[in-house]
């Protein structure tokens, strides 16, 4: 049955032409499978994440999630510091990622004049473009000695007495550490929040915005008022996403972020995150339990990332459907 | 179609490319063999000299991986690649249980080094003990009185040091820490010796290469390295006090002092550890680099070529090796060691 | 009426804001373009792509690298090229009726953005390890796997956006589904799904983490896909990460050409999709 044409039973019930069938079925046979590859694949990698790391999990137990141990010549192996590093750094790139997101969403669809708005949004997509391993050189030769030089100095000076937050700016100036990574990582994560972001700012329906502009409101107040609440869903989604990727971020990481098993308040000193951790380590793992436990670390981020990225696309989906698409 | 007809002459041209055989240029020889190893980043300055030497020579390539001691022991033991390279040796039984031979190739030595605005190599002063309590976060701060006090007119900056460690399985970091080990209690029972221990703080470089490349990056840090990365980026090294009290500079003849004393009649499958050796001008940590080789070799084509390589490296790669300052082994100690593969590698 | 000094000062803090914030977006964009223009600028020679990797200390080329890199991203393309056409196809046409191409559409999105470390480790376990080496061919098969999701989403909108009408038309001419398919919906939508085909070697073509398991490096020159293959990314990785200035300048030259590549990639996607929308 033709599913083409489900409502017109007539066309439907019409046979298709004999030679057409067999070809038909392979054809059909062939997209299938190959779109339960891509099932499969995912299938396939959490299970075999899962299998290599069975040995990590079943020899350390809850205990591998919260030591902060990593001593490959006792074989203790701990995630705690991996994990910290990562939502440390990840957190960082949202606080510096997210609000700028959202300007640049309000400058491309609001301010800025209308021939320049597709260059401006090429621009920032480009981005999105450029290779993680050119952000880790960049990082590491211009960007770490700028902050060890200029940024690390005057933070730990001005804020590092305070009384709370003093101890997140503590210690020598290296310019290789959270702070600097997390930066880097910001700065990767803008172009897929602002994308989205101005996707949806400028599906806001206009009649919501001329009735606010007719009542007298400001553009921040249309902003504040009318467009961030009505597009909640994908700007949280958007978000969610810009966390899937920081989360899973290696090379920028690696080389700015030190690499150091050292759990630390402060901000300005190096750790390690789980994607650095096993890009360092894995062709130097010389123990099953070693080479496991990095391979729990691995079967850890990809569930993490899956949960995030999973949140983020089922708030898009609820966006598109009002929006009206139907995909 | 004409986009598909240059795809396809694209691939074409791809495709071709991977028919011929490895070599100097594409299209060499088909009788080009290529030898893999992995391991140590200590020797990787000399061997892969030796091997673009011999390459020349012999037309066979060594393709070495320097990824650190552990890796070069786990991949060995593995058999993805036909030999190994490890600073520290191992132990007669590990030996047998993975069918492995075991000989010594090179001699080098580990050196401090730091990068202090305005200090020039060979000017500081360092003792094990004091190494030990910077690297443990005992001493903190470059003016720490302890420091000034064996570098006296040297002037020494008010700033933190950031030390610079290995992040990988190290062999390096074994002979430092034994080192560590022999000369201050503290230290044994405190993080002790490895391919890696419980670092306090600092950065985590990956090879020797990692940590040369943060100590050159990071201002007021200190790290430890092969000597020849010393030489070949131009470090500010360090005097380090030896067992005879006296402060000696890093040279391949204060390694070979060390290497002297070495008792290598008595060691079972050459396990050797020659850090904090006595006499005067002995340099306090030199080390010696192992290759391990299967015993029985799944290629013996591969394992022959592998022989054949180190043979040169003993009998005619002294001059690349002092070029960067290792110390070539001893005739007869080469001796003994060919005598060995002979009997062990079938 | 005049709007109170509260409000408009507001407003005029979120215009400065926004205007900032993309100032700010921008300026990281060029300082990193530039750096890597510059920097790359000083090594580029043509040296660079007639000699191989050099051993520490000496200069060298990277033309092994490069040879390694167009051979994964090429075999890369055949294997997950292919697929990701024909799952996207399935999406797009069975989108509608197929609880299946429901879940295979969202979880797509997930391998999306999944970091691609993993699915490095992944080949890890399925191909290094039981053969017992390191290979180009395993290099390639992550590589593919990341092209994949790519192509597959790329697909499937290319296939939606030609027009219903089309289908009805020749579905009314008594074609068999896969002649619609093949010939009809292909045809139109060629130039979307070729784009969408080289989005996703702009995106393998800069993917590190999956080789550094898989296929290794090669400081010689190697054609040989089942033993360790240069590739440039990794090349990159271990020159930046050395203390070699010699490697430095080469990681910078390397660094440059993939921007450079990958960028262009990039702006011929647009161009591509923009001249494929107005026709």
């Amino acid at each position: 049955m033709n599913p083409t044409f489900a409502h017109e039973p007539e066309l439907a019930a019409a046979p298709v032409a004999r030679s057409g069938a067999g070809a038909d079925r392979v054809f059909g046979l062939v997209t299938a499978g190959a779109a339960w590859l891509v099932l499969l694949l995912l299938g396939a990698a959490a299970l075999s994440m899962a299998w290599g790391g069975r040995l990590a999990f079943e020899t350390f137990g809850w205990r591998f999630v919260t030591s902060s141990e990593w001593d490959a010549v006792g074989g203790h192996f701990g995630a705690f510091v991996p994990i910290v590093g990562t939502l440390v750094t990840s957190a960082i790139a949202l606080i510096v990622a997210v609000p700028v997101s959202i300007g640049i969403a309000l400058f491309l669809t609001d301010i800025a004049p209308r021939w320049s708005r597709g260059p401006i949004a090429i621009a920032i997509e480009l981005l999105a473009a450029i290779p993680s391993i050119i952000y880790g050189m960049w990082g590491l030769f211009v960007f770490a000695p700028f902050m060890a030089a200029h940024v690390e100095p005057w933070l730990s000076s001005k804020l590092g007495p305070l009384p709370l937050i003093g101890a997140l700016f503590t210690g020598p100036p290296i310019g290789i550490g959270m702070l600097t990574a997390g930066i880097v990582l910001g700065i990767m994560v803008i172009p897929f929040i602002s994308s989205i972001a101005r996707e949806v700012f400028s599906a806001v329906p206009t009649a919501l915005k001329e009735s606010a502009i007719a009542l007298g409101s400001t553009r921040w107040e249309i902003l504040s008022r009318v467009t961030l609440p009505y597009t909640r869903s994908a700007i949280i989604g958007a978000i969610f996403l810009g966390l899937g990727r920081a989360l899973g971020e290696t090379m920028a990481v690696t080389f700015v972020l030190g690499n150091a098993h050292d759990l630390s308040i402060s901000l300005l000193m190096p750790s390690n995150s789980i994607a650095a951790a096993i890009a360092n380590e894995f062709t130097e793992a010389d123990t099953d339990l070693y080479r496991s436990s990095l391979i729990a670390l691995g079967f850890l981020l990809f569930v993490v990332t899956l949960v995030v990225l999973t949140i983020a696309k089922l708030l898009l989906l609820r966006v598109n459907r009002q929006l009206g698409r139907t995909h | 179609m004409k986009a598909s007809r240059m795809a396809a002459l694209a691939a074409a041209i791809l495709i071709a490319g991977c028919g011929t055989q490895t070599g100097n240029k594409p299209g060499q020889g088909a009788s080009a063999l290529q030898v893999t190893g992995a391991g140590s980043t200590f020797v990787y300055p000399v061997l892969s000299a030796w091997a673009a030497d011999y390459k020349a020579r012999s037309g066979t390539s060594v393709n070495y991986q320097s990824i650190g001691s552990g890796g070069g022991i786990s991949q060995v033991e593995a058999g993805t690649v036909d030999f190994g390279a490890t600073d520290q040796p191992l132990k007669s039984d590990e030996l047998a249980k993975n069918n492995l031979a075991q000989f010594p190739v090179i001699v080098g030595g580990i050196v401090p080094v730091v990068n202090i605005a305005g200090l020039d190599a060979g000017k500081l002063r360092l003792t094990g003990p004091l190494l030990a309590d910077i690297y443990e976060g005992k001493i903190k701060n470059w003016n720490d009185p302890a420091l000034v006090k064996i570098n006296p007119g040297v002037p020494l900056p008010n700033a933190a040091i950031a030390t610079v460690h290995r992040s990988d399985g190290s062999g390096t970091t074994f002979n430092f820490t034994h080192y560590l080990s022999q000369v201050s209690p503290a230290w044994k029972s405190g993080p002790g010796e490895g391919k890696t221990v419980a670092w306090v703080g600092g950065v985590g470089g990956k090879g020797n290469e990692g940590v040369a490349a943060y100590v050159k990056q990071l201002p007021n840090s200190l790290g430890y390295v092969e000597y020849a990365y010393v030489m070949q980026n131009h470090m500010t090294f360090a005097l380090l006090q030896n067992s005879a009290g006296n402060f000696v500079a890093p040279s391949a003849a204060a390694f070979a002092a060390a290497a002297a004393t070495a008792d290598w009649k008595n060691a079972q499958d050459f396990n050797l550890v020659m850090t904090n050796a006595p006499g005067a001008q002995a340099y306090p940590i030199a080390a010696s680099t192992f290759i391990l080789l299967p015993r029985r070799p799944k290629d013996k084509a591969k394992s022959d070529a592998a022989v054949a390589f180190f043979k040169y490296a003993f009998e005619k790669g002294q001059q690349q090796a002092n070029k960067l300052d290792y110390v070539p082994l001893p005739a007869d100690l080469v001796q003994r060691i060919e005598s060995y593969i002979a009997a062990k590698v079938k | 009426m005049a709007i109170p000094l509260r409000r408009r000062a507001a407003d005029i803090a979120a215009f400065a804001f926004a205007t900032f914030a993309t100032a700010f977006g921008l300026v990281w964009l060029m300082w990193i373009l530039w750096t890597t223009l510059i920097e790359g600028a000083k090594a580029l020679t043509p040296a660079l792509f007639m000699e191989m990797t050099p051993p520490p200390g000496s200069v060298g080329g990277l033309l092994n690298a490069f040879y390694g890199s167009a051979v994964m991203i090429f075999l890369g393309l055949i294997i997950g090229a292919p697929i990701g056409v024909a799952a996207g196809t399935f999406l797009a046409e069975q989108g509608r009726y197929s609880r299946l191409a429901a879940v295979v559409s969202f979880i797509n999105d997930i391998l999306l953005s999944a970091p691609s470390i993993v699915l490095g480790l992944f080949v890890y376990e399925l191909v290094v390890r039981p053969s017992g080496h390191f290979s180009g061919y395993a290099g390639a098969l992550a590589l593919a796997m990341i092209l994949l999701p790519v192509v597959v989403r790329t697909t499937d909108e290319a296939l939606r956006l030609v027009p219903n009408q089309m289908r009805e038309a020749a579905f009314a001419l008594g074609m068999p589904r896969w002649r619609v398919t093949s010939q009809i919906l292909y045809k139109s939508a060629m130039s979307a799904i070729l784009t969408g085909i080289l989005l996703g070697v702009a995106r393998i073509a800069g993917e590190t983490a999956p080789l550094l398991f898989t296929a290794l490096n090669n400081q010689f020159w190697s054609a040989n896909l089942n033993a360790p293959l240069a590739n440039v990314p990794v090349v990159i990785f271990q020159y930046a990460m050395s203390p070699y200035d010699e490697w430095h300048e080469l990681a910078w030259a390397g660094a440059f050409v993939l921007t450079l590549f990958v960028l262009l990639l990039n702006l011929l996607v647009r161009f591509l999709a923009r001249r494929g929308a107005s026709k």
